[in-house]
């Protein structure tokens, strides 16, 4: 008794992880590789290969030039085919790479070893630049650009150092999975990400249902000094950077403020692994674990992929039957989006591809709103989302603002309890992008 | 007891006496002057309040226009120019003469020309849908088919046509620019009716290139230029691989809506083309009055290539519908013809407007 778990609000779906327990296989390379050059939050690489190219994996296709930016190197070896817009995971057309794969030839300067090198040589700012060259983003689903969090901004203390390793979306194992066969990797990049930051406290949170994972990191930890291992409640949105803080140290992080101002930097496990493989090894950002998933999923398992290659491989490779799927998430249920396109490639943010049957695929039928007041309490932001859903709906962008409905963090728990099957998030979404909107505006101004 | 009564009665007339003294006073003091012509001229306007002319209200309206004197940049979409000279005389001036507008919409991918790739069962508002996909059909400048237009038009002259999955403006449209602002994807343009209703407009809004574009849509402008070359009025521009024709300078030569490869200039409410040898003699049209002539052409020639009429007409949703009542009221003005041939003329001007 008594695990820790944040204060307000929670669901506890179905988790449903199928996946579970399957070590992690590496998926053949494809013929053909396509990197967008918009794989993370903010301005979009700028590419820096041109067309018939012969690139090597590791090279450096696109640079971040913008500060909210990040690098994106080669993930597969052979002759730059095309820079053209290609359909991304949302059916829009995004500047992207088509490399054709010819071998798999490395850049010398990575290390391909398997060996775990424990010391750490650089300097904390050689630390983030690197990180920032070898173009990190979050691996949890966000995509930010990591070296963004390891400039700490003057008056600003970090006190402890969060890791997620939380995995709270049903079916998705890829984090657990990577806690059980990657723990000394990540807890060495853990004591990188430390001395990036100058801190000396680390938190890593694991929800309870993967013991396993905690029992390994424990075994692991021992021998570092400042890394405690916090086993939760199971509760989605756990994963949530706020609920996070929220449920291990008790801290509130304010209404549009980040992390930073409760002394908080939060990472995922993924992430801590890619700055591990990014300094020890100099290996850039270039390949991520995917869960292929799904009750029509013939084989659930964790691949690791390099990014570029299609869908449609994994989905081969996991001996889907695709006749009798309905939906193919990009993502967990929870806050994936369906893709419209199979052939769409990986990318940095593709955390799993979940199947759903015919009959899970099919929306409830919208009712009216009974007023039972089941999303209030399920909201782990305080929010009313059956009230920013209407106002949302009428246009009412100040009451919109006036509700905080930008603190939303779109984890679908409303959806997920509504008894009347009610859009409450695609409201919300079109509410945020609205109150965005006007907000933009006003700072033009 | 009668005092009493004869008390009250008293000290209420008194209050009601004193309190009209200060009313009046005060009414005095702070009387509020309003140019009596604000009335004259909210009178006047339709009451629609749709906010067209670019007020909050046609009280709004009239009286920025009152205020700033003159009646230049005052134009209500709704009563047209016929509304604008009757409030002339109330100011005491002139106004100028505005061609009269019609929203248009510029896109053609409909279910057949651009071809769903995948269900959507989400929600189906535009300004949502805008953000979250590129569209079932994959063109992600296109018409999304949700229907927001239809929602914010308030003179009932839009609907969605079921077969096409595209609005359809309807002669009643007052061009108001509801609609316009409504489309998230910029869709919609007010453009001029021009004479007869033709108009000569390019239903595309798609900046890809031309490879990437036809992938998605059979009907997308592709920056060809053809038309550009075609054109002698200088009146068709190029920007990002997507034509535009400036109503302005465009004279319905409808040279190239014949060049165009993919069908992407529309053509409104033109007689369709005759068959290639052009040249059929016919004696009895030249004694017959002009719009009995015209009138008979025009169903001759749509009774003859229906076939060919109907293939064009399928492919160009706007047109659809105004073929259908053209063809409609031509035969009314034959029927009339037929008693009395001098009707026609005034029948002919008329059948716009009956048709609404």
């Amino acid at each position: 008794m008594g695990l820790l778990t944040f204060k307000m609000g929670g669901i506890h779906p179905p988790e449903s992880k199928l996946s579970a327990k399957s070590a992690i296989e590496e998926v053949v390379l494809p013929k053909q590789a396509v990197v967008p050059l918009s794989q993370h939050l903010g301005v979009p690489a700028k590419v820096q290969v041109k067309r018939g190219e012969l690139v090597k994996v590791g090279q450096l296709l696109a640079k971040g030039e913008a500060f909210i930016s990040a690098d994106i190197h080669s993930p597969v070896s052979g002759k730059v085919a095309k820079i053209e817009p290609r359909v991304d995971s949302t059916g829009f057309r995004k500047e992207s790479v088509v490399i054709d794969v010819d071998g798999d030839e490395w850049d010398e300067s990575i290390d391909t070893s398997t060996d775990i090198v424990k010391e750490i040589k650089l300097d904390q700012k050689e630390i983030v630049e690197r990180i920032h060259r070898m173009g990190v983003v979050g691996m949890g689903g966000a995509t930010f650009p990591s070296h963004v969090k390891y400039m700490v901004p003057d008056g600003k203390t970090v006190e402890y150092l969060i890791i997620n390793g939380v995995e709270c979306e049903p079916y998705l194992t890829s984090d657990h999975q990577l806690m059980l066969e990657k723990g000394e990797e990540l807890i060495i990049g853990i004591t990188i990400m430390m001395k990036a930051l100058k801190v000396d406290k680390t938190i890593i949170g694991i929800e309870n249902n993967k013991p396993d994972a905690i029992e390994n990191l424990k075994n692991i930890a021992k021998n570092y000094q400042g890394i405690t291992i916090e086993a939760l409640k199971v509760q989605y949105p756990q994963g949530g950077e706020k609920q996070l803080i929220d449920a291990l140290l008790g801290r509130e992080v304010p209404s549009g403020k980040l992390p930073l101002e409760v002394g908080c930097v939060v990472n995922n496990v993924g992430t801590a692994y890619a700055i591990y493989e990014a300094v020890q090894k100099n290996k850039p950002l270039i390949e991520r674990i995917v869960t292929v998933t799904g009750k029509t999923v013939g084989k659930p398992s964790n691949y690791k992929v390099r990014i570029g290659t299609p869908i449609t491989e994994l989905l081969e490779k996991a001996n889907c039957d695709m006749e009798g799927t309905g939906k193919v998430i990009n993502g967990g249920p929870m806050m994936g989006k369906a893709l419209v396109l199979l052939n769409v490639p990986v990318t940095k943010g593709t955390s799993g591809v979940l199947l759903l049957e015919k009959a899970e695929a099919k929306r409830m039928p919208v009712l009216n709103c009974i007023r039972c007041s089941k999303c209030t309490d399920v909201c782990p932001m305080g929010l009313e989302p059956h009230l920013l859903s209407i106002i949302a709906r009428q246009a009412e962008n100040e009451r919109c603002e006036e509700e905080q409905i930008m603190d939303c963090i779109e984890c679908g728990s409303c959806v997920y309890t509504c008894p009347s099957g009610r859009p409450l998030l695609d409201n919300i979404r079109l509410g945020k992008s609205n109150v965005g909107f006007m907000i933009r505006n006003r700072s033009r101004k | 007891m009668d005092d009493a009564i004869l008390n009250a009665l008293l000290v209420m007339a008194s209050i009601g006496v004193a309190a009209a003294v200060i009313l009046y006073f005060v009414a005095q003091k702070f009387k509020v002057i309003e140019d009596p012509k604000i009335d004259l001229v909210d009178e006047a306007l339709p009451g629609a309040n749709c906010g067209g002319c670019g007020y909050a209200g046609c009280r709004a309206f009239a009286e920025g226009m009152v205020k700033a004197g003159t009646m230049e940049g005052f134009f209500c979409p709704v009563g047209g120019n016929d509304l604008m000279k009757d409030i002339g005389p109330i100011l005491g001036l002139v106004p100028e003469d505005k061609k009269p507008q019609i929203a248009v919409l510029l896109c053609n991918g409909s279910i057949k020309n651009s071809i769903p790739k995948f269900d959507y069962d989400g929600d189906q508002t535009c300004s949502f849908t805008t953000n979250l996909t590129a569209g079932v059909g994959g063109c992600s400048f296109g018409c999304l088919g949700g229907g927001e237009c239809v929602d914010a038009c308030n003179f009932d002259a839009m609907y969605m046509d079921p077969e096409t999955n595209l609005p359809v403006v309807k002669f009643n449209c007052v061009a108001c620019n509801a609609c316009v602002e409504a489309c998230p994807r910029d869709i919609l343009e007010l453009r001029n009716r021009g004479p007869k209703e033709k108009r000569i407009f390019v239903a595309c809004v798609n900046k890809e290139k031309g490879p990437l574009s036809k992938l998605n849509c059979n009907v997308s402008c592709i920056g060809c230029k053809a038309c550009v070359k075609v054109c002698k009025f200088d009146a068709i521009d190029v920007n990002n691989f997507l034509a535009y024709i400036n109503y302005e300078a465009c004279t319905l030569c409808r040279k190239c809506v014949e060049v165009c490869p993919t069908d992407a200039i529309h053509e409104i409410n033109f007689k369709p083309r005759k068959p290639k040898p052009p040249k059929v003699d016919k004696p009895k049209v030249a004694a017959k009055p002009k719009a009995e002539k015209q009138a008979e052409a025009v169903v001759a020639d749509l009774t003859k290539d229906l076939p060919k009429a109907e293939a064009e007409v399928e492919v160009k949703a706007e047109v659809k519908a105004e073929v259908k009542a053209e063809v409609k009221a031509e035969v009314k003005v034959e029927a009339k013809v037929e008693v009395k041939p001098a009707e026609a003329t005034a029948t002919e001007g008329e059948e716009v407007k009956s048709e609404n």
